[in-house]
């Protein structure tokens, strides 16, 4: 594929969910066209990883990009945003890497409340399933990460509150 | 698309379609007030005004707690509607990763069949 090819927006994304699928569990899927190998080494490759993991779209760049994807290695993914003065961290320790089926990491930023992401790559008829699960620690954990708006940031609460107050409003006038 | 959970949001759309309970809630947006409080400031009997606040209770638009013999209303957590916020925002964080993500796959697709031709040569 050539460069020109590539900055060009793909007609037909494929769609990716996002579910709460229990009390401690967050659950992404998504479907890649390209075989799970391929997908997994974009997944374990810091230089690979630096084009992808801050969309342009949400205005975070990486400031650095380190992984060693390797069972026990460690990453740690620094970001910038223009909101934030300070750069935002994230780091954790790889406890399972499996080519090209499976990856576990830790996320240790939160503390004791940070969850262990699984992320599993099937393959079939030459694309891939993606799964990625976010397990908490407990109900509490996942609530908390819900509430502090953290992940993404508070933006979108404050939308929803932007939302209630119009729609209560424009209600009232009526 | 996330899934959201219907039977709350209807429930918050109900609560809404009342022009008391629409004024419970700006009231309790300046401060928090007994059920006694409201049903004075709305000219209803207590009986008619526990009626709105349940309702809004039910959406989880208000919470009420009980101090002695008064209940005190005030704004509700409205957790569900916030972790369905939350949920999709973080879903379209996703989403945005995956469709930068797909470039880098397809580009590494590419190289594959390049080298692979290569080696056939």
């Amino acid at each position: 594929m050539d460069a020109r090819r590539e900055s060009e927006p793909n007609p037909v994304k494929n769609h990716t969910t996002a579910e709460r699928k229990s009390e401690r569990e967050l659950v992404v899927t998504r479907t890649f066209n390209a075989p799970a190998r391929i997908v997994f080494e974009a997944w374990t490759k810091p230089e690979l990883l630096l084009r992808w993991w801050a969309p342009k779209s949400f205005g975070v760049s990486f400031v650095s990009c380190e992984a060693d994807v390797r069972v026990g290695g460690t990453y740690r993914f620094v970001f910038a945003h223009p909101a934030s003065e300070q750069p935002m961290a994230f780091f954790g320790r790889y406890i399972e890497v499996s080519p090209p089926s499976r990856l576990v990491w830790t996320n240790d930023e939160a503390g004791d409340g940070g969850a262990v992401t699984t992320v599993t790559f099937d393959e079939k008829g030459g694309k891939t399933l993606l799964v990625m699960r976010d397990l908490y620690p407990s109900k509490e954990a996942l609530d908390d990460a819900i509430a502090s708006g953290s992940t993404n940031g508070g933006e979108t609460f404050e939308q929803l509150d932007e939302l209630l107050v119009a729609l209560g409003a424009s209600v009232g006038r009526s | 698309m996330v899934q959201f959970p219907h039977a709350r949001l209807d429930a918050s759309f109900s609560a809404l379609s009342d022009a008391t309970r629409r004024g419970v809630l700006e009231q309790l947006g300046h401060a928090d007030a007994s059920i006694t409080d409201l049903a004075e400031k709305f000219h209803m009997t207590l009986t008619g005004m526990k009626k709105h606040v349940g309702v809004l209770e039910q959406a989880g638009l208000v919470a009420t707690e009980k101090v002695g013999r008064v209940r005190t209303c005030k704004l509700g957590p409205r957790r569900l509607e916030q972790e369905t916020a939350w949920i999709e925002g973080y879903r379209q964080l996703w989403a945005s990763r995956f469709d930068e993500l797909d470039n880098v796959v397809d580009e590494l697709k590419q190289k594959e069949k390049i080298d692979g031709r290569k080696k056939r040569e």
